[in-house]
């Protein structure tokens, strides 16, 4: 079967809590930075939950707004990597080779969504923190770019057991964590070329938008816009 | 000019022990010098050290200021090294006879500027130790880099440009060290011998060397232009808003050949009165560079004036949120920049006052040296701090790290340069021996023969 795995955000559900957040830092291996790297723009996080400000005080609202990577059809990133270390794989994913990035950081610049975070340093876990690793991710040196990935290694082992029992992959079997996490169930996964899909009928949902859509990316990641009136 | 003193004036061996005072006694000064910029240099390469150890953390960089003073350097560099070109090619095919004395020396800039501007890319990757990556080098997985990326672009243009003007600087001083081997002793006799491949000055060798340095002439200038048009499509072809413009690619060469002239000022100052070559290098070459300074400044302030017109007219907020920033956290930088630039320099050197006093001139071009660094960290950083998503604006100033590593790549351009001044001959003494001979009346018996040349000629006297 053809695969293009997408995302839907359907903003109308979002609170900003930021479970997804912590489900990412913990499935990924991301590194907590700590405060002062924070303060000097480092955070390490693949996924931010960026909040906007609506109205003047006091009839200010928060807007949140989840930013994970937008696995771009055509991905601005991609082009102008000089080694080839992000290509776009099978399913249509904009991949990242850590062991071949050499660190230019070109990818990063040229990403309108910014969601590429950079390894300033190597990053360790204390004793026993570093128990939690998951030994599914391969190891980011200091002087690599990192970027969400839709969680490859959990698309990867669903589809390897779709596999070995001779089937085609189920509709939500692959669930990257943020989407497994989010609460309210803001977040939707799967894939757009089956027509049966739950993300296929979420994205005929009049109210889907696509980030800094002008650009001409074509982000696999789709929102589904914030309705106002009452209760909302 | 006084027709008896021609033979001396012109002879090679006399022109040689005058114009490559350089290369004879080292003083305690040159060992001085050298070792301070050594010195320099070391601190420079031991934070690059500890750089890479540690991690590219040390410096002041962050999302979404990726890219730094780095990056700025590396421009500011390459646009250094267009002098030369400009100087040898450009002004050898409009038949400039008066860019004799500045020759070399601008040629020999145009080589270290590259030099130095090519490692920069190298200190800023992440992992400077996986550089060759980015070489196509036959391995096991086939892997190849990515000729879409401009960065590629960037590496072969640069490596061209590099070897182009490498052998468009030996080649021109062919003839010198031919000079220089007839006069040298001991181990410099052998030194420049095996450099000079036999020149002996007959009809057939000069006629081909005349021939050939046309075609360098010629080849050499799309190159150069390529270059840092090439330097421009770094960032014109980014999706960064303030980068992604179509006037970037002419605007950087003009920006480059603006920087590079007045580096050629500031070399050729000080070569002056380090070498006492006040008879060669006289108040006409720095005259002349003076009046190119002011055309090309006034060239810059069109490219700026147009770039910001379009902008503020515009409105597009994207664009507009970078150019507001100039007028915010950057405006500092802002104000040097167009003030060293434009404001300050175009009326200066308006004025024919100070083109032709040489430490006015020389401290206009310091003034525009600064400015156009200030210039390209200007296009670098405010871009990526304001980028289209608020959430993550962030400022970014560089860290001592950065500032140590910047002071060691100049020390690295001033050692080269000092190191070349002693072993070659830094002012082309076959060029500057042709103009002397059209400046200069003779005596043939009784009479006086009229120079050909007027000693001001500016290219439109004599056959050049």
């Amino acid at each position: 079967m053809n695969i293009k795995w997408a995302m839907a955000i359907d903003l109308d559900r979002c609170t900003g809590c930021g479970a997804c957040v912590v489900a990412c830092v913990a499935e990924n291996n991301i590194p907590v930075v700590g405060e002062a790297e924070v303060e000097k723009g480092r955070l390490m996080q693949w996924l931010r939950v960026a909040r906007y400000w609506e109205g003047e005080y006091p009839e200010a609202q928060a807007v949140y707004l989840p930013v994970p990577c937008m696995q771009c059809e055509r991905a601005p990133c991609e082009t102008v990597c000089p080694v080839y270390a992000t290509y776009h794989n099978e399913d249509g994913l904009n991949a990242m080779v850590y062991n071949r990035c050499v660190g230019t950081r070109y990818c990063a610049n040229n990403c309108p969504y910014s969601v590429r975070v950079f390894n300033w340093f190597d990053h360790k876990w204390e004793k026993p923190l570093d128990e939690q690793l998951s030994p599914d991710l391969t190891t980011r040196s200091r002087g690599v770019m990192e970027k969400c990935t839709f969680c490859i290694q959990r698309i990867r082992r669903a589809k390897e057991t779709a596999e070995e029992e001779g089937r085609e992959i189920r509709d939500g079997e692959a669930v990257p964590a943020c989407v497994q996490t989010c609460p309210p169930g803001a977040l939707l996964f799967g894939n757009m070329a089956d027509p049966h899909s739950e993300i296929t009928r979420k994205l005929k949902d009049p109210r889907r938008f696509r980030l800094m859509e002008h650009l001409g990316t074509e982000p696999r990641v789709v929102y589904l816009k914030r309705q106002k009136g009452a209760g909302r | 000019m006084n027709g008896s003193d021609h033979l001396a004036r012109t002879d090679p061996g006399a022109l040689y022990r005058e114009l490559s005072r350089s290369n004879l006694p080292t003083t305690k000064k040159w060992y001085l010098g050298v070792a301070l910029l050594s010195l320099v240099v070391l601190w420079g390469v031991g934070c690059f050290i500890y750089m890479m150890k540690t991690g590219m953390g040390v410096t002041g960089l962050n999302r979404p200021v990726m890219w730094g003073v780095f990056i700025a350097s590396f421009v500011f560099w390459i646009g250094l090294s267009h002098s030369g070109t400009l100087i040898s090619a450009i002004l050898r095919l409009t038949n400039a006879t008066w860019r004799a004395p500045i020759l070399r020396g601008a040629e020999a800039m145009t080589a270290f500027a590259l030099m130095v501007g090519g490692l920069f890319p190298l200190l800023h990757i992440g992992r400077n130790w996986r550089f060759y990556y980015m070489i196509p080098y036959p391995n096991s997985r086939q892997l190849w880099p990515n000729l879409r990326s401009p960065l590629m672009w960037d590496a072969v243009a640069i490596n061209t440009y590099l070897l182009g003007s490498l052998t468009f600087l030996y080649f021109g001083m062919i003839p010198d060290l031919a000079i220089a081997r007839d006069h040298a002793t001991g181990w410099r006799k052998k030194f420049y011998s095996a450099l000079a491949l036999g020149f002996r000055g007959t009809h057939n060798e000069w006629r081909r060397y005349h021939v050939a340095s046309t075609i360098f002439a010629i080849l050499i200038i799309p190159v150069a232009v390529s270059v840092h048009s090439i330097v421009g499509w770094d960032f014109a072809m980014a999706k960064v808003p303030g980068w992604h413009s179509t006037i970037f690619a002419p605007y950087f060469v003009t920006g480059a050949i603006f920087s590079g002239i007045a580096g050629v000022v500031i070399v050729m100052a000080t070569l002056r009165k380090v070498f006492r070559l006040e008879r060669v290098l006289t108040v006409v070459q720095f005259e002349n560079l003076g009046k190119l300074l002011c055309t090309m400044s006034l060239l810059w302030g069109y490219f700026y004036f147009a770039d910001f017109l379009t902008v503020w007219y515009n409105r597009n907020p994207e664009e507009w949120e970078v150019f507001r920033s100039y007028a915010a956290d950057y405006l500092p930088l802002f104000l040097v920049m167009i003030g060293c630039n434009f404001v300050v320099s175009f009326p200066l050197l308006c004025m024919r006052r100070v083109r032709r006093s040489i430490p006015a001139l020389s401290v206009v071009s310091l003034m525009i040296v600064i400015g156009m660094y200030a210039e390209r960290i200007m296009i670098v950083v405010p871009s990526l701090a304001r980028r289209n998503d608020p959430f993550i604006w962030h400022n970014y100033f560089p860290s001592w790290v950065e500032f140590s590593i910047l002071a060691g790549a100049l020390a690295l351009f001033l050692l080269l340069y000092t190191i070349f001044a002693k072993f070659f001959p830094i002012m082309a003494i076959n060029d500057i021996q042709e103009r002397l001979f059209q400046t200069t009346d003779r005596k043939i018996g009784g009479v006086t023969v009229e120079s050909i040349g007027m000693p001001h000629d500016t290219g439109k006297g004599g056959h050049g």
